[in-house]
């Protein structure tokens, strides 16, 4: 169990913005009527979009937005991992994976260059703009080690590669997410050694299909209505 | 060839990204072909192909799919039937689903359609692990171009009303068991439920649920397209069909490919992940199925085969099918040492036996590591171990045990030749003395 706390320092008071709040609505629509209960991870995570973090002024207002008491949100903030209690970066919330595939692979010398220019994990760096720390799996194995910034996947990372993205995220840039060393997505580095063939793509597929095994058509299925 | 699959058997034709992923690539590609006549069958006839096509639930535990679809009310009552998808994707090794989602969506919403007749229902919520940003919102544009088609939602041109809508979660490998989804799917902490009630009685918000992964899902379509016994034709009797397998650790070229069950540890390792750094024969152990089955040492790798019963057979397990792979020069005890503090942090504190367990024995694997542990200490870790395996609501205290388990059948000598050198290097140790009087 990972035992998480909110910040001893925390804002005065938390506002949505409109467009939070729009989109904190398509969530409560998005489940049956009086289960509105059920959007409230994804619209703690709209939160942590808005101000970079969870505080709790924010857990009250989500409490009062989904008509539920507070310790209800308060529970699932603490809970899920993904929600951060205290402000990070201003800049990049960098998150490298440390969990086996990504440990066998060279994790530990990404973490090493994360303590080196930002510091201990969990913290900020001096100037306030990368946040780090160490996550379990993120579930690109194939592509390790790799580390998630501001929500996107940077993959088949070097202790140099990684440097390089640190450094562009702390002068304002967007690097493109993605394999570091031009791979297509978790295909085999230097290009597939599957999915070659070329009638899979000239739309022979898409011609009408008889399908096979079915019932004689005496028994002709009852076109059931529900 | 590489690997024993042709091509042309593949179900997932844009597993690497490389085509449209769109409604109409997908359909160039053969997706939603005749689901039309599909979904116009009876949900028996569903459900039996599905069976007769032995396909097994691809999230790790194996169970047969049609049959499981048979557990849901044969009438739908004023409880509504859903059908929600697994898509929390945490377990270490695994990253196969994530190129389902991201490249080739519209199989698994046509797989949702066809399930969700099979089941009777008209809902299927994906549960999308938060991390998956990326994939989400490529899920999330898909299913808009399944609805502006008309293939999904009131009135479908299928002639099959469903709607398919997407949750995500938290970052929490625990919502990777269904019960415990179905909790964080309604908004709580994921904790697990106890069972009975089954989902398929009692789900998400008391309605029957059927809990199905991504890759069993998205398979379907495919599968009755071309027929239960073309899938049936691969692989070994209880274990058929083609799977999504992934490779990471010490390999030359770590990828995620299809093949078929019953492919050799060996030709998967050889052919598809480019080798063993330093080649074969620095091949030292492989955990074949994701983190949570115990590992098998380099000599058994030999001849074993990616099958549900020759992996149980060797003590280990098929899993998600996402093997880890290290080589001679791998600190095995510190990548379980690892694993160790994985559950311990993903464990959700409900059961005592792993909330406590999970700790004691990642410190006590940390202390193995520097080989500061007492010799004694190794069986009693193994009995810790075995008092949290199967003491748990879920099968996380059991997939804590496993590893550990795997460690000491295979590879104690190494932790008992560590602690030797690390008394050793020490020169004298307090109660050596004791001892000898």
């Amino acid at each position: 169990m990972s035992v998480r706390r909110l910040s001893p320092n925390q804002p005065e008071s938390f506002a949505f913005t409109p467009a939070t709040l729009k989109a904190a609505k398509g969530w409560m629509a998005n489940f049956p009527a009086g289960r509105q209960q059920s959007a409230m991870v994804p619209i703690l995570w709209l939160v942590q979009k808005q101000e970079g973090w969870v505080s709790e002024p924010a857990i009250r207002a989500v409490a009062e937005l989904l008509e539920v008491p507070v310790i209800r949100v308060l529970e699932v903030a603490t809970f899920y991992t993904m929600f951060m209690l205290e402000p990070v970066g201003t800049h990049a919330l960098v998150q490298v994976c440390g969990t086996t595939p990504c440990q066998t692979r060279g994790s530990e010398a990404l973490m090493a260059v994360c303590k080196r220019k930002i510091g201990p994990q969990n913290h900020k760096s001096p100037d306030g703009k990368l946040y780090w720390q160490e996550v379990e799996c993120l579930g690109a194995c194939a592509n390790a080690p790799m580390a998630a910034i501001n929500d996107y996947y940077y993959e088949d990372l070097t202790p140099e590669s990684f440097e390089k993205l640190l450094d562009d995220f702390a002068a304002g840039k967007k690097p493109k997410p993605g394999s570091a060393i031009g791979r297509q997505g978790s295909a085999p580095e230097g290009g597939p050694m599957t999915l070659i063939d070329p009638k899979l793509y000239d739309g022979s597929l898409a011609k009408k299909v008889k399908i096979p095994n079915l019932p004689p058509k005496a028994a002709k299925p009852a076109k059931e209505k529900a | 060839m590489a690997g024993i699959l042709a091509d042309k058997d593949r179900i997932f034709l844009n597993l690497y990204g490389l085509h449209d992923w769109g409604l109409e690539g997908a359909m160039k590609r053969g997706a939603w072909n005749g689901t039309k006549d599909i979904v116009s069958q009876t949900p028996e006839w569903i459900c039996d192909q599905v069976k007769a096509s032995g396909l097994r639930g691809r999230g790790g535990a194996g169970f047969a799919t049609g049959l499981k679809w048979t557990f849901m009310p044969k009438q739908e009552s004023e409880r509504p039937h859903y059908l929600l998808v697994n898509a929390d994707e945490s377990e270490p090794g695994a990253c196969k689903d994530r190129d389902i989602l991201r490249n080739d969506p519209h199989l698994l919403i046509e797989g949702c359609v066809i399930a969700c007749r099979a089941m009777r229902s008209h809902n299927a919520y994906i549960y999308i692990r938060g991390e998956y940003v990326h994939e989400r919102e490529r899920l999330l544009a898909a299913i808009k171009q399944a609805y502006d088609a008309k293939l999904l939602g009131p009135g479908s041109i299928l002639g099959y009303d469903v709607d398919v809508r997407v949750q995500h979660g938290g970052g929490a490998y625990i919502c990777g068991d269904e019960t415990a989804l179905m909790e964080s799917f309604e908004g709580k902490k994921g904790q697990p439920r106890l069972k009975p009630p089954f989902p398929a009685g009692a789900g998400i918000y008391g309605c029957p649920t059927t809990v199905n992964n991504v890759e069993t899902i998205s398979v379907v379509g495919t599968i009755l397209r071309r027929g239960a016994d073309w899938f049936a034709g691969f692989g070994t009797e209880k274990s058929t069909g083609t799977k999504l397998f992934a490779g990471s650790g010490h390999l030359n070229k770590p990828c995620v490919v299809e093949d078929a069950v019953g492919i050799s540890v060996k030709q998967l390792i050889e052919d598809h992940f480019g080798g063993v750094r330093g080649g074969w024969k620095n091949l030292k152990a492989v955990i074949p199925g994701g983190i949570s089955v115990r590992m098998i040492p380099a000599e058994q790798c030999e001849d074993a085969v990616m099958t549900y019963e020759d992996l149980q057979a060797r003590g280990s397990g098929l899993g998600t099918g996402t093997m880890i792979v290290f080589d001679k020069d791998a600190d095995l005890v510190k990548a379980i040492a690892r694993a160790a503090y994985f559950y311990k942090h993903e464990s959700c504190g409900q059961c005592t036996p792993c909330r406590e367990g999970t700790g004691w024995m990642w410190r006590v694997m940390e202390r193995m590591v520097t080989g500061e542990a007492e010799m004694a200490e190794i069986d009693m870790l193994l009995d810790v171990a075995s008092q949290v395996e199967g003491h748990t609501i879920c099968g996380l205290g059991d997939a804590a045990a496993w590893p550990i388990q795997g460690l000491f059948r295979h590879f104690r000598h190494e932790v008992e030749e560590r602690i030797n050198n690390y008394r050793a290097r020490k020169g004298s140790y307090a109660g050596a003395s004791i001892a000898a009087e």
